[in-house]
């Protein structure tokens, strides 16, 4: 790690212990929100240090020990696939000396007060949550101690534990038979960790702890979630980008089988139903009058996501690199586009709310649970701590769960009859009412050296929004951070020994959602960079790998940056030039901290890119779970080709399409490289960033490689061979 | 109508309107929540189940036709505590990550190893063709070759 971590300790005081359900372990949580809005903004984007924002007003609920010794661990981070409850259970077992499988990770409620203010997302959950959970769980263990070694008339010191059990004075007893007779606990001050090196789970690859749920198909999603009596609602979504809600014709849909009543709110109109197909066809029979603008087209967004529109805000500068771009000879200049990219997650979006007088529940797949209910309680004026969000496991992530105004519309329609009420997205909703990976246009400029490296370096980058507009980052982050730092991921000059670089951002306002889709701006900036520093390394006659290494900084960052280029390169027997009708391709980046590299092998097969094999090498510091970091990187290796090979949503007369999958092409299993090989390296001696980093450089190891085959620069994704 | 079926072995008689997908008369009054709603089309196979042995796409196959048929979903996969290939071989490899497609993965799978007992990638790529945004395949794949494995070892 580059910058060293500030030591987090909480003070006995703030430990607060409840026993209304088992044992209850409170902890408040003030030491975990001292960071302000610009440290937790700054470490998101770029340092592996990212924030855990917990509620400073509840002390949360984080453990529960069961009469049977069970330990549910209440987690304030979401399961969205990730892996994130593995890790937690993981670290909790390792430092309460439980067996794994005693350990019961759920989804925190709200109203257990273990609230995250920020978001699950930015490849954050096991890193922020790394040093405090570990620093709870052996507090918890000492504290059982204590009140065991009353019990058993010793010394907590003359105890032994081992899977839950302690033992002592020849008794032995459980955790969950100290908790059950404990009134009053005695706080002490955290104890010392554990040395790493002795953990039996943490750096282990164990299974996952929802392996067995998922594959036995048990009713784990927000969509799943049922509640007595429960009624289903429809809501009516625009098809037309920027349509403003003006007025129903509801006549006929009120006459239509099943309707129990429908409701037209200033902003929307929704219909309830006794089943989910009466709801949808009552929908499908209420007429709304949309107030639409401007008739977009494809041309239109392309028009205005163009460097050198707008206003430029320079993020990273060394040297006077705009002296020797604009006034000596010989500069190289390229230029490279990515789509409008549609998040695509399998689970649509909806929730269950069931609003009594001035209470409410909701259940639902969120990444932003204390946003989701700010939104509930203040729509329905409601108390903030009478709104208990339930969150479930998510059917897919990739950040379109950190707008959630359906959990609102639920609760509304809940709150017009007094049942609880589901209500859910439909595919075509899905596709047009997305907030969308935004567009965005890159313009490089280089100027090679005697030396054949790199003198001067200029990256330009124009983006639809990708934090700025986001509930998660109000207007008053924009004047500190100036330059969307999520549209900006990954779009630095990470080579530097180059003696004058800058990047430069120009924002682009679009006339439709654009957020955070997984990786941010990573897949793009570094599609754009990488397969410019190919370009470059080609132009001035060395070998790409060699080109990478021969510019990248003394410092730790750079020699954790050079540690994966080169383990990628010699697992996969890198070698350029074409082999066998098969060229490899390479790419590097570092996002968030971690540092990763693929080496792409592709050939071409009846005229169409075929990706047959990629070696990644990732350093994510510490790796919790060896296993599920693998896992990570081989998604998000598929993910990344399916974006930078087939996806793309584009704008007719006012609408977005696709509107389905298929036509919304995604990589199959027929695209999907039949090896993927991961090679981890743990130079940190804390975890990083996992779900996010292997996105990168994915789409610049296939162009790369694509070159060597047919020597076309691929210059926009989705690829296209001409 | 009346619509009578076995579903997972169980036979069940039902009053629902004819051109309901089967996939709400399985979730919403079966409360089978296994199988998944994806995009309503047939485009993505989260909701596919067995009728008679066969994969089929539940959101697009109306509830009448499913009249006098033996239905399977995940939740009916495995008999007792006996798992079936495919979700042993799932476990196995560790497949799932958000898990929401993995049931339709499966149980395609499932009807491709009845029909094809040790499936070529070829056969793969051409038969198994449903949407993961996780992007799971790698495992996927190594896991349909897992599960033939077992299933072959098991008779």
């Amino acid at each position: 790690m580059s910058e060293s971590k500030p030591k987090k300790k909480f003070s006995r005081r703030k430990f607060i212990v409840r026993s209304a359900v088992g044992v209850g372990v409170l902890l408040g949580s003030g030491y975990l929100t001292r960071s302000i809005w610009r440290r937790s903004l700054a470490s998101l984007a770029n340092s592996a240090e990212a924030p855990f924002m917990g509620d400073t007003e509840t002390p949360p609920l984080w453990f529960e020990v069961r009469a049977d010794n069970q330990i549910i661990l209440y987690s304030p981070k979401v399961e969205m696939g990730q892996g994130t409850f593995t890790g937690l259970a993981q670290i909790a077992a390792d430092e309460l000396e439980v067996d794994i499988s005693q350990i019961k990770v759920v989804h925190a409620p709200t109203s257990s007060g273990n609230i995250d203010g920020l978001s699950t997302g930015g490849s954050t959950s096991i890193n922020s949550l790394w040093q405090p959970l570990r620093e709870l769980a052996a507090t918890m263990r000492e504290m059982l101690k204590n009140e065991a070694a009353k019990m058993l008339g010793t010394t907590a010191a003359e105890l032994t534990v081992k899977d839950g059990v302690i033992s002592g004075n020849g008794k032995s007893l459980t955790y969950g038979d100290v908790a059950k007779e404990v009134q009053e606990w005695d706080i002490p001050d955290v104890p010392p960790l554990k040395d790493i090196k002795t953990y039996k789970y943490v750096g282990k690859p164990v299974p996952r702890v929802d392996l067995r749920d998922k594959v036995m198909g048990a009713p784990i999603f927000g969509m799943d979630a049922t509640m007595p009596g429960m009624l289903y609602g429809a809501v009516v979504r625009p098809s037309s980008i920027g349509a403003k809600y003006v007025s129903a014709d509801t006549s006929e849909a009120e006459k239509m089988p099943g309707v129990v009543k429908i409701v037209k709110e200033a902003d929307f109109v929704g219909v309830i139903a006794n089943s989910r197909m009466e709801a949808e066809k009552a929908k499908s029979g209420i007429k709304v009058t949309w107030d639409i603008g401007k008739n977009w087209q494809s041309e239109d967004i392309e028009e205005m996501i163009r460097v050198g529109k707008g206003d430029p805000v320079v993020i990273q500068k060394k040297g006077g690199s705009r002296r020797i771009l604009d006034n000596e000879e010989g500069v190289i200049t390229a230029e490279f586009k990515s789509p409008i990219g549609a998040h695509a997650q399998l689970e649509p979006n909806g929730a269950l709310a069931f609003v009594e007088g001035d209470k409410a529940t909701v259940m639902i797949s969120t990444q932003v649970v204390s946003i989701t209910r700010t939104e509930v309680a203040g729509r329905l004026g409601l108390a903030e701590e009478n709104v208990n969000i339930i969150p479930t496991f998510l059917g897919g992530g990739f950040g379109r769960r950190l707008h959630t105004p359906n959990a609102m519309q639920a609760a509304v329609l809940s709150k017009a009859v007094g049942k609880p009420v589901k209500c859910f997205f439909d595919r075509k909703e899905e596709f047009q009412n997305d907030t969308f990976r935004p567009p965005t246009h890159h313009v490089l400029k280089a100027k090679l050296g005697e030396n054949g490296l790199i003198k001067a370096i200029e990256h330009n980058l124009s983006s639809g929004d990708v934090m700025f507009g986001s509930p998660l980052f109000p207007g008053i982050a924009e004047p500190i951070l100036g330059a969307d730092v999520g549209a900006w991921r990954g779009g630095m000059i990470q080579y530097g020994k180059i003696p004058n670089f800058r990047a430069i951002s120009w924002r682009v306002k679009l006339p439709f959602a654009t957020s955070w889709w997984r990786s941010l701006g990573l897949l793009a900036n570094t599609f754009a960079i990488e397969s410019f520093m190919d370009e470059l390394a080609i132009k001035a006659g060395k070998d790409p790998v060699e080109f990478r290494l021969d510019q990248i900084q003394e410092d730790e960052a750079g020699y954790r940056l050079k540690e994966v280029i080169k383990a990628a390169a010699q697992k996969a027997g890198w070698k350029d030039g074409v082999q066998n009708g098969r060229a490899m391709g390479f790419a590097a980046s570092t996002d968030a901290g971690t540092p990763c590299a693929h080496v792409a092998e592709v050939s071409i097969e009846e005229g169409a890119i075929k990706v047959h094999k990629v070696t990644c090498a990732i350093d994510p510091g510490l790796a919790v779970n060896p296993d599920q970091v693998r896992a990570q990187c081989e998604g998000s290796i598929v993910m990344g080709l399916s974006a930078a090979m087939y996806e793309k949503m584009t704008v007719k007369d006012g609408e977005l399409s696709p509107t389905i999958y298929g036509p919304y092409r995604m990589a199959l299993m027929k695209d999907a490289p039949k090896e993927i090989d991961v090679v981890i390296l743990e130079n940190a001696d804390a975890p990083g960033a996992v779900g996010e980093p292997p996105l990168g450089p994915i789409g610049a190891a296939i162009a790369n490689a694509v070159f060597r085959l047919t020597g076309q620069r691929l210059r926009e994704m989705p690829f296209e061979l001409s | 109508m009346k619509i009578s079926f076995n579903i997972n072995g169980t036979p069940q008689s039902l009053e629902v309107e004819g051109n309901t997908p089967l996939l709400w008369v399985i979730r919403d009054v079966l409360n089978l929540k296994g199988t998944k709603f994806g995009c309503g089309k047939a485009a993505c196979g989260a909701c596919t189940i067995h009728v008679d042995g066969e994969a089929v796409r539940s959101c697009s196959f109306a509830a009448k036709f499913a009249e006098g048929k033996n239905i399977t979903t995940i939740e009916g996969l495995s008999s007792g505590d006996d798992l079936h290939p495919v979700q042993q071989a799932w476990i196995e490899e560790v497949v799932p990550q958000c898990g929401y497609c993995q049931p339709g993965f499966m149980m395609a799978t499932a009807a491709l190893l009845e029909k094809v007992p040790d499936p070529s990638d070829k056969d793969i790529d051409d038969n198994i063709v449903n949407i993961c945004r996780c992007a799971t395949h790698y495992r996927i794949r190594k896991a349909i070759h897992r599960a033939a494995e077992i299933q072959t070892n098991n008779i």
